[in-house]
């Protein structure tokens, strides 16, 4: 064999390895007992929060000069369906947030009643999960004081959120998820303004949630519906979420 | 030479065994190895989800990216990938921006499927093995530490030594001209070597662990505000890149001379630990 017939056979039989192994990991990734096998890392990763969690740690907030001269609207820009565009046209008089589930107080607020609630304004970095950043400042009910008035029984874990829009046409509503440390959070908002205005349409209009130490996917836009459940098996997919059932992570604190 | 017997005496003379590196090491050395690459390969994929490097605390922050990777039609109504760096747009087709699928197929992908785990797009997966890898990567690491301080492996043999201070001139000579130690110098590692994993092992692999830390919401509201350390969110997640692409071209030198100074010599090295130090022979 000559130096460069042994040399090509030398990178083919790496570049075969190569694609075998790819092709190999690829394969992995659609096995069940695999994925189940790379989600142990999630639940390291919920246990770093459980081990370091008491509810008070507190998402950065930055100052005016830092905000993202726009604040970038991904996923939905205008819901699809009927019933939200009357209530857009009718500039949301007619909204009702609906609170419900594993409650002794179901409840039914219109947006003037949501912003007479005790509200927080805070300027904090909006992080999605594709890896972009963008800073903006948000001012919305705190999701303790709605709790706090439809009093959870002490069965609920979880608080889901039901939105107005779906990101496939005719497809599955969006819907979310956070656990009750999330929910009680002090920066945990439904928020109604951005940038000092009202929350614009492509941003969430008229309520978006705000759990600032997770990723974009977790903050619903367009709730209409909140619901407490000691379960989210039942819920949809049953992971937790629009994009928790194509397979991300229900705990996005990373 | 044809005397079997005679052939056992000279190789003797000529190949000394030396356990070089110990079982722990060996082990932590292969672990890393596949952390590192399935961090690598994941990585990349989730970078194809938003090719773009910013610095800053936000990606919208008025300043142009330092690095986008893209793809844009030439005109002719065919797609091409382009690669801008600080300003400067290269034409990148069939490697970054637009490059060929598993399919055979021309589609528009910062980082082309080869490089990528999983190949196609596939944004939860890749954060899925990413994280995966992760762990095994930081706990691996920590036990590494703990090992290298306590079995004095990192005083023994990465720190350099007084000798060692003297000859980094050799050896960066040494090194040019492509002459590799043998004999009794062949059992600890030269100068430079000695630099480069001290670089590699206390820089820029805790960096790099702390810049993918830095991206976490969660982590960063332990301690909020230290991102800005580094500049803020964005820029953690450029030097993460870059730190990750530093790694790079250090896995690829250490696997050139890997081959140059004898492939399965090295090689067995840190599988069996044995090691043959092979002395010259005198004319």
């Amino acid at each position: 064999m000559s130096t460069t017939s042994r040399r090509q056979f030398l990178l083919q039989s790496v570049s075969l390895l190569g694609s075998l192994l790819l092709a190999g990991c690829d394969r992995l990734s659609h096995s069940q007992w695999f994925t189940r096998m790379l989600a142990v890392a999630e639940s390291l990763n919920k246990g770093v929060r459980k081990g370091t969690d008491n509810r008070l740690s507190m998402a950065q907030e930055f100052s005016e000069a830092d905000l993202s001269p726009s604040f970038r609207s991904n996923g939905t820009a205008r819901p699809a369906s009927a019933e939200y565009q009357r209530l857009a046209a009718g500039g949301f008089t007619d909204y009702r947030l609906e609170v419900g589930g594993l409650v002794t107080t179901p409840l039914s607020l219109s947006l003037d009643e949501i912003r007479a609630l005790p509200s927080r304004t805070q300027i904090t970095r909006h992080d999605c999960v594709e890896g972009w950043s963008a800073i903006g400042k948000w001012k919305g009910a705190r999701l303790s004081a709605l709790l706090q008035k439809a009093q959870p029984s002490s069965a609920a874990r979880y608080v889901v959120f039901r939105c107005a829009d779906s990101l496939e046409e005719g497809g599955d509503p969006y819907y979310e998820s956070i656990d009750m440390d999330d929910a009680y959070h002090e920066q945990t908002l439904l928020a109604y303004e951005l940038n000092d205005s009202i929350l614009p349409v492509e941003n969430g209009a008229p309520l978006r949630l705000r759990v600032e130490r997770q990723l974009g996917y977790k903050m619903a836009k367009y709730v209409m519906r909140i619901e407490l459940v000691d379960k989210l098996d039942d819920i949809g997919g049953g992971h937790g979420g629009y994009w928790e059932d194509q397979g991300y992570q229900w705990y996005a604190g990373i | 030479m044809n005397d079997p017997l005679r052939a056992d005496v000279v190789n003797a003379q000529a190949r000394q065994p030396y356990y070089r590196h110990t079982l722990p090491v060996r082990i932590m050395h292969w672990i890393n190895v596949f952390a590192f690459f399935v961090l690598l390969m994941s990585g990349l994929q989730i970078f194809n989800a938003h090719p773009t490097l910013n610095w800053g605390k936000s990606s919208y922050n008025g300043r142009p990216p330092l690095l986008d990777i893209g793809a844009a039609s030439d005109g002719s109504g065919s797609t091409i990938g382009t690669t801008n760096v600080l300003g400067h747009t290269f034409e990148t087709t069939g490697l970054l921006g637009v490059s060929r699928g598993e399919d055979g197929e021309l589609e528009a992908r910062a980082f082309p499927a080869w490089a990528t785990l999983p190949g196609p797009r596939w944004l939860s997966m890749a954060r899925s093995w990413h994280f995966f890898a992760a762990w095994i990567f930081v706990v691996n690491g920590i036990v590494y530490f703990a090992y290298g301080f306590a079995s004095r492996h990192f005083r023994r043999d990465i720190v350099p030594n007084e000798t060692d201070r003297g000859s980094i001139g050799r050896s960066l000579m040494d090194h040019l001209r492509f002459r590799h130690p043998h004999g009794e110098a062949a059992k600890h590692y030269n100068v430079l070597q000695k630099i480069t994993y001290m670089v590699v092992i206390f820089v820029l692999l805790p960096a790099v662990v702390l810049m993918g830390w830095a991206m976490s919401p969660y982590l960063n509201s332990l301690f909020p505000g230290w991102v800005d350390i580094v500049g803020g969110r964005q820029s953690a997640r450029t030097l993460h890149f870059l730190i990750a692409f530093l790694l790079v071209a250090f896995v690829g030198v250490h696997v050139f001379e890997v081959i140059v100074t004898g492939l399965w010599n090295n090689l067995r090295s840190m599988i069996t630990g044995r090691y043959d130090v092979r002395t010259e022979k005198k004319p």
